[in-house]
């Protein structure tokens, strides 16, 4: 008998994860971004619960500074897997003077999300949330468990970390904590798309490569087209029309392009074995710091 | 190097590394993920910049996984980080597992996921008491395969004979092993990349592989489908519904057991015992997404159904007809203690979790102690701390269905949580059932 493929494995350890979520949490919800992570995790929790519907909620915490695509086909999504969706917004939160949207060019509502999330969660009493996150991405991440422990504030202490050994998952909790749960952990970018293109799974229109008009800040490739990110008089004229796609897709302000012409899934996959920038190389967000994602994590962040 | 890895062939093999504070590990991990490219240009870059204003003399590539802050700052490493790369042939998973003070709990953590160990000797200084310690860890945890790394080759003028006595010493204590697993030397530098991603030219007397060679071709004992067929049930399927579907008809009666194929395989029709029970019945459906299955791949998730209505759910088990499960509320099995603020002693209570079954359970005894360096046994003092491992017996609420740790390394093991943190505090491997009258011996159980 010949031993199993990779995608084959990584496939089933998630759909183990899933299944394990379900059963170990009284109301778990899964982190639904519009990106691809977060699509190929509910088109694994879709294969998990089979033929049953999804067990658990889609949660989609939603900065207002969306790509109009992204929401689109969001919504195509949901329907098309049968589950249901809950939105956070943060909004909302800023509304409710529960955060204070920050102030500049670079203002970003990324780092908002975290309330935003942590309310949500202590609105809906979710107990553990799916997230799309892998090891690969990032060094912060390198680390993270399966099952992530959450204290009552929500927060990650990466020094106590309980041991994973074997497939054997402890998700055991005190009243008010919950648990992060990172099926994807031991995927790579490669493995993701490499799986989007055995599953053949549609993805938003972002991904592949298009037209747009960009403005180049800071070395990143910003989105000067829905308007969302606010240009300053000198950066006006500077606006090109390029030909780029998204290797990640998430809050506008911080998602930077690349310039493709990968427009297909297997262009795309050739795109990325060349790649000699991580796929976190275009977020803003993690070149705050050193340990900026570490830190973000540390309050609740995804 | 071609990074397009074919998806339809390539399998994955997991490896954990083990080596003193010196032994080039960083070094030698760094090497392979840089030569396969697996480094990217923006990690690298970070990698420099936080070298330079450390002040360190060279590019620091343990600064590629020790992300945390805690680890920059004191420039240690925390926690077991898993790192990612793949070849044409394969992709890898390595649990790069630190030294330090929690050396034995990380150790064990890696490698309880892992079908091969790389552990490093220095040249220079040959087997030490760390070497074996690893050595004993990988044979506890069942880890079939070894690559003694031999590393810093050129500080000893790659000379055979420091290498060849290296390697003899480290066999000689390798026979004393239970689970002796099969061990393949390579002499290497990876700071030169000797022997570690291609063959050297500068030991002509070595005919064996490189380093990356070996691991692109290793067959491991993966499960097989010749293996026990072991099933536990996570989670079951019903899904209360009049629909119709595509694929599996009218889904009113639908009643599936979600769960991964640990080992062995089931085909349709195939009769089964069902735990806790071990009613006997027929397997009736081998359910995926995909559709029906004529039958199960072992380490693959399925949703399956029987032909009897059978009283069961999350912690069950199924199994062949004819390979029953070990059923017991007693067992004896090797731990290994991983908090740092309690200690473990006669009496203790726990939860133990294993498979998919969570019970309480009591430490009825503690039968001896491991001295990991000397591989002595002591029943003198009979309270763990932190990195100790020993044997205990144990006494849970309800029955248990398992395998030998020797025989099933799914089924086989199992983790102690705190009552009052939560936390998971041990790693167990059982040994022995002492239900079953024909296992029973040790008179002397205190008990």
């Amino acid at each position: 008998m010949s031993a199993i493929t990779h995608l084959q494995f990584l496939e089933s350890e998630a759909i183990y994860i899933l299944r394990e979520t379900a059963a170990q949490f009284q109301k778990p919800a899964l982190l639904f971004s519009g990106g691809k992570d977060s699509i190929v995790m509910a088109w694994l929790a879709r294969k998990a619960f089979y033929p049953s519907k999804l067990p658990f909620p889609l949660l989609h915490v939603d900065t207002g500074h969306n790509f109009p695509e992204a929401m689109e086909y969001r919504d195509w999504f949901v329907q098309e897997i049968g589950a249901t969706l809950t939105v956070g917004l943060v909004q909302k939160s800023i509304d409710d003077g529960r955060v204070q949207e920050e102030k500049g060019h670079n203002a970003s509502r990324n780092k908002l999300q975290t309330v935003t999330l942590l309310d949500t969660i202590e609105e809906h009493q979710y107990d553990a949330c799916l997230g799309g996150g892998r090891r690969d991405e990032e060094k912060a991440r390198a680390k993270e468990r399966f099952f992530s422990h959450r204290d009552e504030f929500g927060q990650w202490d990466p020094k106590n970390q309980r041991p994973e050994l074997w497939n054997i998952f402890n998700g055991r909790k005190h009243f008010g904590e919950h648990f992060r749960v990172f099926p994807l952990s031991n995927w790579t970018e490669m493995d993701i798309w490499q799986y989007i293109r055995q599953e053949n799974i549609p993805l938003p229109s972002l991904y592949f490569s298009h037209q747009r008009k960009i403005i180049e800040r800071h070395g990143q490739l910003l989105d000067a087209s829905t308007g969302i990110i606010p240009l300053l008089d000198e950066e006006k004229p500077k606006v090109k029309e390029m030909t780029i796609r998204f290797r990640t897709v998430g809050d506008a302000t911080c998602t930077g392009a690349v310039e493709s012409t990968a427009s297909t899934i297997d262009e795309i996959v050739a795109e990325v074995a060349a790649a000699r920038q991580t796929e976190r190389g275009t977020r803003a967000d993690d070149k705050r710091s050193e340990t900026a994602m570490e830190d973000r994590k540390k309050e609740g962040y995804f | 190097m071609d990074l397009l890895v074919n998806p339809t062939e390539s399998s994955l093999l997991r490896f954990t590394t083990a080596g003193s504070v010196d032994d080039g590990k960083s070094t030698l991990i760094g090497r392979l993920l840089y030569d396969s490219k697996s480094i990217f240009e923006d990690q690298l870059l970070a990698v420099e910049e936080s070298s330079k204003r450390r002040g360190d003399a060279h590019v620091n590539l343990a600064l590629l996984t020790d992300g945390l802050r805690a680890e920059r700052e004191q420039g240690i490493t925390i926690d077991v980080a898993y790192r990612y790369f793949a070849t044409p042939k394969r992709k890898f998973i390595i649990a790069d597992t630190p030294g330090h003070i929690q050396y034995t709990r990380n150790m064990v953590t890696g490698a309880s996921t892992a079908d091969l160990a790389i552990i490093l000797i220095d040249a220079r200084l040959g087997v030490i008491e760390q070497t074996m310690r690893h050595t004993y860890l990988a044979s506890l945890l069942r880890i079939g395969h070894i690559v003694l790394a031999v590393n810093k080759m050129d500080l000893v003028n790659f000379d055979q004979a420091v290498y060849d006595k290296i390697v003899g010493d480290f066999q000689a204590f390798a026979k004393g092993l239970d689970n002796l697993p099969q061990v393949t030397p390579i002499p290497m530098s990876a700071l030169n990349g000797d022997n570690v991603v291609d063959k050297s030219d500068s030991t002509p007397w070595y005919t064996g592989p490189s380093l990356l060679q070996h691991l692109e071709t290793v067959q491991v004992h993966a499960e097989t489908a010749a293996d026990e067929a072991r099933f536990a049930v996570q989670w079951v399927i019903r899904p209360i519904s009049d629909r119709t579907d595509a694929k599996l008809g009218n889904l009113h009666d639908y009643r599936g057991f979600a769960g991964r194929m640990a080992s062995g395989t089931f085909r349709m029709g195939d009769d089964v015992l069902v735990y806790p029970s071990a009613m006997k019945s027929k397997i009736t459906g081998i359910h995926t997404y995909e559709g029906p299955q004529p039958e199960t791949t072992p380490q693959l998730s399925y949703s399956i159904t029987v032909a009897d209505e059978i009283d069961t759910s999350r912690g069950g088990m199924i199994v062949k007809a004819n390979e029953p499960a070990q059923t017991s509320q007693e067992f004896d099995a090797m731990i290994c203690w991983f908090a740092d603020k309690k200690t473990l002693k006669p009496r203790g209570r726990f939860h133990l979790r294993h498979t998919t079954n969570d019970v309480r359970a009591v430490v009825t005894d503690v039968l001896y102690k491991v001295n990991i360096s000397t591989l002595e046994k002591s029943a003198e003092n009979k309270e763990f701390a932190l990195n100790d491992i020993g044997c205990i017996r144990i006494r849970t609420a309800s029955p248990i269905f398992f395998d030998s740790y020797t025989k099933n390394r799914t089924t086989g093991s199992f983790v102690l949580v705190d009552e009052q943190t939560n936390n998971t505090v041990a790693a167990g491997m059982i040994l022995k059932s002492l239900g079953d009258s024909e296992d029973f011996e040790d008179p002397g159980s205190s008990i």
